[in-house]
């Protein structure tokens, strides 16, 4: 069973179409990440595994079952910014889904279940190293901390499925190597299924099980925009690999690697023929 | 030498200017006041200090001879809670309102057009309407100064809901929370900072709209009494009035900075 599986999808906002005949399985507790360049579709990709939109065609399963039409714990997320409330202080960050989860009303825990819920915040806050911070507001954080805030807050519901929009975009190159010790050790001891975009090749080679390439194959150059992008190389990752993080030094591997599929590869010489 | 743009007071240098037009305008009174004093010693419009002080002994310290009242003080309760009241009939709203348009497409879709036509009739203009309807007791002045304002609460708060980040709304969906959810711990307690911006910028109007509504039908009020005391060109209780008028919406301006400021830490700057 696939945790993720797509199936023909298309996306296009009206007459531009921005992904296309994007086929997927993707098995539970992979490491995928997105790459690909600026407009190539990989953050709508992202956004309809999200259900923050829906496909123009096609389907995505989730575990054989359709996707929910709207976000849902079972699908957790960490955007490059405005992940976390600015008014909350860190570990009421933390606890929010746990306070959503079982308080419809007010959304709020009072007496003993909130004393369990912010014991649990404690728990994930120490385990995104922020336990000193617990009382502060995210405006005082570093972009890294409010990152791992980000990233406690929605593993506390452990959600099967961690859509990560350019988590470490924003970052230096010093915490970012610290973001990717965290999330790869994260991702092991949950064994949750995580789609990552990312700009950083190499950061995508040295955390993900799959390395997923979005690239447009097909170009109409009287009509640019009536094509979109697909995947259009399936690259295995060095993610399960050493934990000391040295880097592959490749740029842009999939320039000598083989294209993903035949189907694809027949699609490139039809468009150019 | 350096540019203007690049030079700074310092503390005391900033309070010395800061005091200055208040010193000047005080200044320009006494001279001017002396001066037509010296020319016709019953002149009204610019009364002597000595006057003044008078008159604010009669109006602020002395219980009238009929009533026993304290005319300054039955003034200014009832005109703060016709004010308080307006105010706190339009913030209600607005925060409903504000949130509902802001929030949710179909309630914006609905009242968004509605509510800029609404805000475009000047208030004045349906002050007649309101003594008609509500007859010329206290609820027609709190419903002009509740009208007067709420369109602007509620454009200026459906406008703030709407800024809040999408990723915001998406993450709370992520976490569980339904629309309701997501009013009481996303929206309301991002947009109460807001609030109280937005009410600090409608004091003005809700002070012309109270002051307006109580010219033209009140027995007592703090603009009532000056449009009154305008028959007998009592310059002297006049400008003492618009001086503790001025006073009361500063402090209520200055109260309303503090209680954000106190109330809502996490929005100041780090």
């Amino acid at each position: 069973m696939s945790a993720i599986a797509v199936r023909g999808l298309w996306k296009a906002y009206g007459d531009r179409s921005v992904l296309e005949r994007i086929d997927l399985d993707v098995a539970s507790g992979e490491f995928c990440t997105l790459v690909g360049a600026s407009g190539c579709g990989k953050t709508t990709f992202l956004r309809l595994l999200l259900s923050q939109e829906r496909p123009t065609r096609g389907d995505i399963l989730l575990e054989d079952k359709p996707l929910p039409p709207e976000p849902e714990p079972g699908r957790g997320v960490v955007f490059q910014r405005y992940s976390v409330f600015p008014h909350l202080t860190v570990l009421e960050n933390v606890i929010l889904g746990l306070e959503l989860r079982q308080s419809p009303w007010f959304g709020r825990l009072f007496g003993a279940a909130r004393r369990k819920a912010l014991e649990e915040g404690e728990r994930w806050l120490a385990s995104v190293g922020l336990t000193s911070s617990r009382n502060a507001y995210p405006a005082s954080l570093s972009g890294g901390m409010q990152q791992r805030l980000a990233i406690a807050q929605a593993l506390i519901l452990h959600p099967k499925v961690l859509l990560l929009d350019e988590p470490f975009g924003a970052l230096d190159p010093g915490i970012r190597a610290d973001m990717h010790v965290l999330i790869r050790d994260l991702w092991r001891r949950t064994g949750m299924t995580v789609f990552m975009v990312t700009h950083d090749i190499r950061e995508a080679f040295a955390l993900g099980t799959r390395v997923l390439a979005f690239d447009r194959v097909r170009h109409d150059p009287h009509a640019p925009d009536a094509y979109g992008a697909t995947i259009t190389y399936d690259l295995p990752g060095r993610g399960e690999g050493a934990e000391d993080g040295t880097l592959i030094p490749v740029h842009f591997p999939w320039k000598a690697a083989r294209p993903r599929s035949e189907e694809a590869r027949n699609a490139d010489h039809v468009s150019s023929a | 030498m350096r540019r203007l743009v690049n030079r700074h007071p310092g503390a005391a240098g900033a309070a010395y200017l800061a005091a200055l037009p208040f010193i000047v305008l005080i200044a320009a009174y006494l001279m001017g006041s002396a001066a037509r004093l010296a020319d016709n010693p019953s002149d009204k419009l610019l009364p002597a200090p000595s006057t003044l002080a008078a008159a604010i002994q009669q109006v602020a310290f002395t219980e009238d001879v009929r009533s026993g009242d304290i005319i300054l003080w039955i003034d200014t309760a009832s005109s703060l809670t016709r004010l308080g009241m307006g105010i706190a009939a339009a913030t209600a709203i607005g925060l409903a309102f504000g949130i509902a348009i802001g929030l949710i497409p179909y309630v914006r879709a609905t009242l968004a057009p509605f509510v800029a036509v609404l805000s475009m009739i000047p208030p004045l203009s349906v002050l007649p309407i309101l003594f008609i309807v509500f007859g010329l007791g206290e609820l027609a002045k709190v419903v002009l100064v509740a009208a007067g304002i709420t369109p602007f609460l509620i454009r200026d708060l459906s406008v703030r809901v709407a800024e809040l980040p999408g990723e915001q709304l998406i993450k709370a969906q992520t976490l569980g929370a339904n629309t309701w959810q997501m009013v009481v711990r996303i929206v309301l307690p991002q947009v109460l900072p807001r609030l109280i911006g937005a009410l600090r910028l409608s004091l003005g109007p809700a002070w012309l709209f109270l002051i307006a509504a109580e010219a033209i039908a009140a027995t007592e009020g703090l603009g009532y009494r000056i449009f009154l005391m305008r028959r007998y060109l009592a310059m002297d209780v006049i400008l003492p009035y618009v001086a503790w008028i001025t006073l009361l919406a500063f402090m209520l301006d200055l109260a309303l900075a503090r209680l954000s400021a106190w109330l809502f830490a996490w929005a100041r700057p780090a």
